[in-house]
């Protein structure tokens, strides 16, 4: 349909939708750059312009790389055990298996919980002595373990829950995928006597691929924008070890009130997203040719 | 005989996944529905009970948090159910200059979204007077990207001699999207819905944020106030307030586990 737009309509149907998305997208990323070069005023003395300082500042800052170390690890052991996981828990519960609802629901129920109850329910699972992880080790004659308040554990207790939270959630996309999979080409394959291992590997994997680009996609996007369980569970520490980025742009902006730098540290973040993007982009076409 | 084997290494591990993948949140659950003393010795034995739903139930304004939370959802997905679909119907049916570019421009928010955005969000709504309010934590959300992709695809799939006939019919441009459009994409609607209302039960970062009193505290940041360990709660009443606050998505999933994960796979491919 070709229909020419008339002045009113854009009006009603694009105007007034997407100038609330400008508001609350566009205009915060270009006002965080531009106060990125401000320092922050008081009612006393209005801020003034100070040039890169806030990015100086950002350049020497140990906490930061601190901070983006713990973000590339998190990303980097979340994202692929996730995906892993995932098609694991899809063939599973695609199988002739008895018990594929029941294990559904427990690989979806984690998706369906708020962040927050999900760290509620893991703080107490990795609580020192009381919860189940403890009480795992006990039984095995180990010495209860701290997870969260230790320095070398705090990081990884965080990815593992986050890998539980998300798994089950592409694992519904990975379960749509399997069943898209026409069933000839397998009933071909094993008449030609291949294993069911090689019919997966060669046949079933292949056609997952644009769903594991999808489900990358937007794992990487989640690895940067949920910090729920940092807030309730650690609060980044301790000494920072399970400090995420957004969080720390949390920490700084609302608990430190420094508003300045929490703008800088937010164009550093749609500067690393975008670069995350453009990167993918570039991967998605050269698989697309490859096809 | 091997076939056999397989299949029995297939079940077992299928069965331990899925029962270490519950035992965190079974573990919760049987938390909330004994005593205190029991949360740290597991005895089969131990009692049932209700109460710490009922102490929790009381110890909180709970009642008040869930009204905001229904609140909350109901303004947004109205907005977003409204605002995407004239988006999406503007991109689907007319041509104007720039709507490549338009359309791209509205993705942006897919990668950028409102959460990664909080310091300046926060700064415009302070200086327009809306923090702490409901409406402010849903204005962020009204106009959704994801939204508007999905209803955009499944507009794009609506027969285009359907829309012809109903021009010559002598139709209006609403009367053609309420009863030609939205009746033919009816399930997206309702998958989208489903997400949308998820998404906002669920969310807390920019509600923690942008809220300060109990009066428009939504769940999520009611129950983290309420679960902070530090103020010496006891164990047994924040996983019974934890699993209050999600009962009803629980509840809603295990009714509609069907069509819920239909609805999402359908989601997901388009």
């Amino acid at each position: 349909m070709n229909m020419k737009l008339s002045f009113r309509l854009a009006l009603i149907m694009l105007v007034i939708p997407c100038s609330l998305l400008v508001t609350f997208t566009h205009y915060p990323a270009i006002q965080a750059m531009i106060n990125s070069f401000w320092n922050n005023g008081s009612s006393r003395r209005p801020s003034r312009f100070v040039g890169t300082d806030n990015y100086l500042t950002l350049i020497e800052d140990d906490r930061l790389m601190q901070v983006l170390f713990n973000s590339t690890i998190y990303a980097i052991g979340t994202i692929p055990l996730a995906i892993g996981l995932a098609i694991g828990m899809a063939l599973l519960v695609n199988s002739r298996l008895p018990g594929t609802a029941l294990m559904r629901l427990s690989f979806f129920m984690p998706t369906m919980l708020p962040m927050i109850a999900v760290a509620n329910i893991w703080l107490f699972f990795y609580a020192p002595g009381i919860g189940l992880a403890s009480q795992i080790l006990e039984i095995f004659g180990l010495p209860s373990i701290n997870f969260l308040g230790r320095t070398d554990t705090s990081l990884a207790s965080m990815m593992f829950v986050a890998v539980w939270k998300e798994a089950g959630l592409f694992m519904i996309f990975y379960l749509a995928a399997l069943q898209a999979v026409p069933t000839n080409l397998k009933d071909a394959a094993r008449l030609e006597g291949a294993s069911s291992g090689r019919v997966f590997l060669d046949i079933v994997l292949p056609l997952l691929r644009p769903t594991t680009i999808f489900v990358a996609v937007n794992a990487l996007i989640n690895a940067f924008r949920l910090v729920d369980h940092v807030i309730v569970m650690t609060e980044g520490g301790p000494n920072n070890s399970s400090s995420l980025l957004l969080y720390y742009i949390y920490e700084v902006t609302f608990r430190q009130r420094d508003f300045a730098y929490g703008a800088t540290l937010t164009v550093l973040m749609v500067f690393t997203l975008g670069l995350l993007a453009i990167a993918q982009f570039w991967l998605l076409n050269r698989k697309a040719h490859y096809q | 005989m091997k076939q056999g084997l397989d299949r029995i290494l297939f079940s077992t591990l299928a069965i331990v996944l899925a029962a270490i993948w519950a035992l965190p949140f079974a573990y919760s659950v049987w938390t909330a529905f004994h005593e205190e003393k029991y949360s740290a010795n597991f005895q089969l034995s131990a009692p049932w009970t209700l109460e710490n739903f009922i102490v929790a139930w009381q110890a909180a304004p709970f009642s008040l948090y869930f009204a905001n939370t229904i609140i909350l959802i109901t303004i947004v997905l109205i907005a977003n159910l409204v605002l995407c679909t004239l988006v999406a119907y503007a991109f689907v049916r007319y041509k104007f200059r720039w709507a490549g570019f338009l359309f791209a421009f509205i993705m942006v928010q897919l990668l950028i979204s409102p959460e990664i955005l909080i310091v300046e969000n926060y700064l415009t709504l302070s200086r327009v007077g809306l923090t702490d309010t409901i409406i402010g934590i849903a204005l962020p959300y009204l106009t959704s990207a994801f939204g508007i992709f999905l209803l955009r695809q499944t507009f794009l799939t609506v027969p285009k001699s359907l829309d012809e006939a109903a021009q010559i019919e002598g139709a209006s441009t609403w009367r053609i999207l309420w009863n030609v459009y939205v009746p033919l994409s009816w399930p997206v609607y309702l998958a989208y819905s489903l997400v949308s209302v998820s998404f906002h039960w669920n969310n807390f970062l920019w509600p923690l944020i942008i809220t300060n009193s109990p009066e428009v505290r939504p769940l999520t940041v009611g129950l983290s106030v309420f679960a902070t360990v530090d103020s010496g709660v006891e164990w047994s009443l924040v996983n019974a307030a934890t699993l209050m606050t999600t009962a009803p998505l629980i509840i809603a999933f295990i009714i509609f586990q069907r069509q819920f994960v239909a609805n999402f796979m359908r989601a997901g491919i388009k």
